[in-house]
């Protein structure tokens, strides 16, 4: 009996997990260095409007210190549990891409920014995976400090360890540029490629 | 049906420890959850407090009735049931100890981890990743700890329970495994997706459920004084889910940029695990006919019956949410929070209240204290998680049309207040329920000794 329920667990691996994921295996995988080579200008931006916090937390604003803080972004970001109030895909339905943007593809969940991926289940605030540029930093930074100045109904809670005082610290600073990453990928030109791909 | 031997069959102070251990992880997690409703309805009490932020404590609230409390009170279960079942005691009692100080450990360091940061981005495996390690140990401990007893069994034909109980004890490690491993390290995005969904659905399908319904199969004939009503369909259930309830993880993430395929064969295989569940209903409801007394006169029984209704509910209600027009409107909203509280709290939170009404004065050696404070938990509770079902549900249904029709989102935020704070209201009768239970166990264990033993099997063989 234990043989046959570890066949049957396999078997469900097999269709449910190994015919997807090897099918999705053959899009190409990127490394953060490749999808965010050169710093974003949301992150020079804040290196402008708080010189100080900036140098402190992450020094000259270049390609190395970008990635450091869409690291720390992300892992913020699980840490604080943000992804089970706000989902990372936009599904072709229910007018979505009218709400969010475009629909996601596979591609581009395809890196190291996704290992574990952020879907998330539930959507207390709205989805994320097309935040950037939505909103400019100086929005990120009072909502992360109170929410209900920029959203007077919203219910997220206040972040105020994001900050010292009233600059954004490391954590802020990481977490707005993280925000403002999600779906800056999105171009008609990687949409492109992505209907390429997968018609592989 | 105990066998009095020197060294006893079973090993009720450890069941204690975990029936005790496991209702305090309920009432932390209880506490938890409430405190978040509350952020929804913007009365958080500790607002600004970073150890105390909502996303950590809705993190700790899951963790801590999954795995603090449904797995404690299923091994207090386990470690009742399948000693008598067999006729042997577990592998070790020295072994009984150690796998109740690991696990409370990885249940504490679980909620420490995630209140200080340190969460997995694994739904229902929020455990810092450090910690999977020393639980996947704790499982495999416990799995050749309670494997022992049935597998010196070989040959004999084994009870539906222990059927259900040894495929459980195959599942678990590799679920565990595979869930917290594969997609953190190895797989990611959407194929991870498909992943988490599987280990989401199979941590509740080939871990919970087989501890739930082997624990039906064993108390219900017991409390009826019946045997079930057909072992053909206890067979079909069983076999039924060992079959299709692996391949239905990925309904978790429909619409999403998983393969078409897979999220169809999922909602194919979602529909058939419920008419599986049917039969295995049926079966049960079967052999009440005639006991239905019963359900005024015994507490257990009560629960474990309301808990089917509400499996029933569940599962019904399940197989329409999984295809697709259901999902493009109730997905991401409150619906989809109704139906995990009715399956976490209405189905198996009732079941092992159920099996605790029962085992506690036996496991104490007293009977309750006050036996009217168990009925006012049964309906303070129902009366609270039914509120708090349809409440949710029906927000669900409002958010997800008003998303649809491209409402402003902060008009859904306003629309979403009043089922919000009834939320809150249905959560503190569930809480009230179950602080009176826990009153009622803590003065029952504390109470003196009845002069006169009840009857052989309540005698407190081993304390």
């Amino acid at each position: 009996m234990a043989t046959a329920g570890i066949g049957l667990f396999v078997l469900a691996g097999v269709l449910t997990g190994y015919l997807p994921v090897s099918h999705l295996a053959k899009l190409e995988y990127k490394t953060l260095a490749e999808v965010a080579p050169d710093p974003s200008p949301e992150f020079l931006d804040l290196a402008r409007r708080y010189p100080e916090p900036f140098r402190r937390a992450f020094g000259e604003p270049n390609g190395d210190a970008f990635r450091r803080a869409l690291r720390l972004g992300r892992d913020q970001y699980i840490a604080e549990g943000c992804w089970h109030c706000h989902s990372q895909y936009v599904r072709p339905v229910s007018n979505e891409d009218q709400r969010f943007g475009k629909v996601s593809w596979a591609g581009e969940y395809r890196n190291e920014m996704f290992l574990p991926h952020l879907f998330g289940t539930r959507r207390v605030g709205p989805d994320l995976i097309r935040e950037s540029g939505r909103h400019s930093n100086d929005w990120h930074v009072a909502h992360f400090f109170d929410p209900t100045l920029v959203a007077p109904a919203s219910v997220m809670p206040r972040y105020t360890w994001f900050f010292d005082g009233e600059s954004p610290n490391e954590k802020g600073l990481a977490m707005v540029t993280y925000m403002q990453w999600l779906g800056s990928w999105a171009t008609p030109e990687a949409l492109a490629r992505a209907e390429t791909e997968a018609g592989k | 049906m105990t066998a009095a031997a020197a060294e006893p069959l079973v090993d009720r102070p450890m069941i204690k420890a975990h029936v005790a251990a496991g209702f305090a992880f309920l009432l932390v997690s209880l506490f938890a959850g409430m405190f978040y409703a509350l952020q929804m309805s913007r009365l958080y009490p500790f607002p600004g407090i970073e150890l105390l932020s909502p996303g950590r404590v809705r993190m700790l609230h899951t963790n801590a009735v999954a795995f603090g409390f449904l797995i404690n009170l299923f091994i207090g279960v386990l470690y009742w049931v399948v000693p008598r079942l067999t006729g042997y005691p577990l592998l070790s009692r020295k072994l009984t100890r150690v796998i109740f100080w690991a696990w409370q450990g990885v249940v504490l360091a679980t909620a420490i981890g995630l209140l200080a940061g340190k969460a997995q981005a694994i739904e229902w495996g929020e455990t810092p990743r450090m910690v999977d390690h020393f639980a996947v140990v704790g499982v495999l401990l416990l799995v050749v700890n309670v494997a022992a007893p049935m597998l010196r069994t070989r040959g004999r034909s084994a009870y539906v329970s222990l059927w259900y109980f040894g495929a459980m004890l195959v599942w678990t490690p590799l679920v565990y495994v595979m869930g917290n491993y594969l997609p953190q390290y190895f797989i990611p995005g959407a194929g991870g997706a498909a992943v988490t969904g599987m280990y989401i659905h199979d941590l509740v399908g080939l871990s919970v459920t087989p501890l739930g319904w082997g624990m039906m199969y064993y108390f219900v004939p017991l409390l009826l004084e019946k045997p079930i009503w057909s072992h053909t369909l206890s067979v079909m259930g069983f076999w039924g889910l060992a079959f299709f309830y692996p391949l239905t993880g990925i309904h978790h993430f429909y619409y999403s940029p998983i393969p078409m395929y897979a999220q169809y064969g999922a909602m194919m295989s979602t529909i058939a695990v419920e008419i599986v569940v049917f039969t295995v209903i049926i079966n049960f409801f079967m052999t009440l006919r005639g006991r239905g007394n019963l359900l005024r006169s015994s507490l257990p029984v009560r629960w474990f019956f309301v808990g089917m209704v509400f499996y029933f509910i569940t599962c019904l209600q399940c197989a329409f949410q999984t295809t697709l027009p259901f999902q493009r409107i109730i997905h991401f909203t409150d619906w989809v929070v109704a139906h995990a509280h009715m399956v976490m709290f209405g189905v198996f939170g009732f079941w092992v209240i159920g099996g605790l009404t029962y085992l506690w004065p036996k496991l104490v050696g007293r009977p309750w204290w006050n036996p009217a404070l168990n009925s006012w938990n049964f309906w303070l509770s129902t009366i609270g998680l039914v509120l708090m079902i349809i409440d949710l549900t029906a927000a669900g249904v409002v958010q997800g049309f008003m998303w649809r029709d491209l409402a402003q989102w902060e008009k859904t935020l306003l629309a979403s207040m009043p089922f919000w704070h009834t939320r809150s209201i249905a959560g503190t009768f569930i809480v009230a329920g179950q602080l009176l239970q826990a009153y009622n166990m803590w003065l029952t264990a504390r109470s003196p000794a009845p002069a006169a033993s009840p009857g052989a099997e309540a005698a407190p063989a081993g304390a």
